[in-house]
């Protein structure tokens, strides 16, 4: 379960939430909650590694928006943690995370998550390829000594 | 010493509204919007999240509009807002080997496994201007997006120094978990260890690092630095969310890093090998990354067991305690505030020296 749950979670936290919202507002659903904590802004501590690979230090926050919420129809509790400062974006990721714990959960992976799996993963291939058209082969040139 | 003064609301309030004015300029011209900003003035919004050290481009770009492009400004906005933040937590240490990248290069090996992939880069253009910029309508910049994605997506793409390390070539990086220490938590101290120094580092001041990297290269504590590796790309974010007991991805950022193969350590029991410099840096911040690793090998004299030569890029308390821009501008501008208390006692003291001068010198006329 948690290891679904962190796939559609990571999945919807780094949606475009433009693309989100719209797929979201297509499915029509709308349903009632109660806040269990209203969507808050704040921070997460980067960290990264010496040399990559080596001991971790803090690099620098970024920012982060987050919520909890229980839906009134059987009490499923939603939660999100989004990247940046949209609080609808939260929102939507903590209600999708709530009923993809339902029945409903077979409709949202085919019309909200499924697409933007795809669509992410278009924009990887395409950055890849845009990259692998600035790949080069160096030569070293002999020098004229003699 | 600077004195508390009252008054002059109406000049300040006039001074602000004159700011706010200069700020739109000419109101025939079009206004910047935000996402202008964000989206056409990157690199310059990349080096406000780096040295702001708050990963937000829409933030960095609002910072940007208001300080009239003044980056130093715009950073000090966005370390004011910082600290307004409850903080949720800290990310999983990021793994730069699982970049998506953009950029990859090594000046250390022709034939990198993985390429030499130029990405979005100013190398190997000629620096003329380009006046077709200039006049009105598109650029071109859609040229490139006819480009056919492959069926599969990219592979991970191996740190170049792994395949020294592979050989014994190179030091490797000691594996840790330990908590690292936070400067916005707790204040500098003295002497630091790396992990500080990398943080410190990465909120620097892009111009003050590259200065002090650029007189390692010249020869105050040199240290022979080769590019072994430089990428630009995204990685995901991770953190655990206390709430649920596992991790999620919480996002995904641009980050620039370098790691440099720098000359050898070596000793009669431990055969000769390279040793490193690493740079991190939010955003694309090349010339900051190279600098930042340039910086990080040459403190690290102390625990490589090299000489202390005297130079400023070995210093850590001059390095570290100069390289914040907020506070290097902070105590420079604050010298053009009121002094005046200050500056009269002066005034006194000069005026009673030339006193007692004069009437040193007519005392010796008198004799």
């Amino acid at each position: 379960m948690s290891e679904a749950r962190k796939t559609w979670m990571s999945l919807l936290a780094k949606a475009p939430p433009k693309a989100l919202g719209q797929l979201w507002d297509d499915t029509g659903l709308a349903p009632d909650f109660t806040w269990l904590r209203a969507p808050e802004i704040g921070s997460t501590m980067v960290q990264g590694r010496m040399g990559g690979t080596g001991a971790p230090f803090n690099l620098g926050e970024m920012t982060v928006t987050r919520c909890a919420l229980r839906l009134t129809d059987g009490g499923t509790v939603g939660h999100a943690y989004v990247q940046g400062r949209d609080k609808t974006h939260a929102r939507i990721a903590a209600l999708i995370d709530a009923l993809m714990q339902t029945a409903l959960a077979d409709r949202l992976q085919a019309e909200v998550l499924d697409p933007l799996a795809t669509a992410m993963d278009e924009r990887r291939r395409t950055r890849a390829a845009k990259a692998a058209a600035t790949k080069v082969d160096f030569f070293t040139m002999v020098r004229g000594e003699d | 010493m600077y004195v508390a003064v009252k008054g002059g609301e109406r000049a300040i309030d006039a001074a602000h509204d004159w700011l706010a004015e200069q700020r739109r300029g000419d109101t025939t011209v079009p206004e910047l919007d935000v996402a202008q900003i964000r989206e056409q003035m990157t690199l310059a919004v990349n080096r406000v999240m780096a040295e702001g050290s708050l990963y937000d481009p829409d933030l960095a770009a609002l910072a940007i509009k208001q300080a009239r492009g003044d980056l130093i400004e715009a950073i000090f906005l966005i370390r004011a807002y910082r600290t307004t933040l409850p903080r949720f937590g800290t990310s999983r240490p990021l793994d730069t080997g699982a970049m998506d990248c953009m950029r990859r290069i090594s000046a250390t090996f022709k034939d990198a496994p993985g390429g030499q992939v130029l990405g979005p880069t100013f190398d190997y253009t000629h620096r003329l201007l380009d006046f077709k910029l200039a006049a009105d309508g598109e650029d071109g910049a859609s040229a490139s997006a006819a480009v056919e994605p492959p069926e599969t997506a990219p592979a991970r793409v191996p740190h170049i120094t792994g395949f020294l390390g592979r050989d014994g070539l190179i030091e490797q990086e000691p594996a840790s978990d330990e908590a690292p220490p936070d400067l916005t938590r707790t204040p500098l101290e003295l002497p630091t260890t790396r992990a500080l120094r990398l943080q410190a580092l990465a909120r620097g001041d892009e111009g003050f690092l590259l200065g002090l990297a650029y007189s390692t290269q010249r020869g105050y504590a040199r240290n022979h630095a080769f590019v072994g590796e430089l990428r630009i790309g995204t990685v995901p974010v991770e953190m655990e969310i206390p709430e649920l007991g596992f991790t999620v991805e919480l996002g995904e950022i641009t980050l620039t890093e370098c790691e440099t193969v720098n000359q050898f350590t070596g000793s009669k029991t431990e055969p000769a090998q390279f040793t490193r410099g690493y740079g991190l840096s939010f955003g694309q911040t090349e010339r900051k990354a190279i600098a930042v690793a340039l910086v990080d090998r040459a403190l690290r004299w102390r625990e490589l067991g090299e000489d202390d030569q005297g130079a400023p890029a070995q210093d850590e308390e001059f390095v570290l305690s100069h390289a914040d821009n907020i506070q290097a501008t902070g105590f420079l501008e604050h010298i053009k505030l009121p002094h005046y208390v200050d500056f009269q006692s002066e005034l006194e003291l000069v005026r009673k020296l030339r006193r007692q001068a004069t009437q040193a010198t007519e005392t010796e006329a008198a004799q």
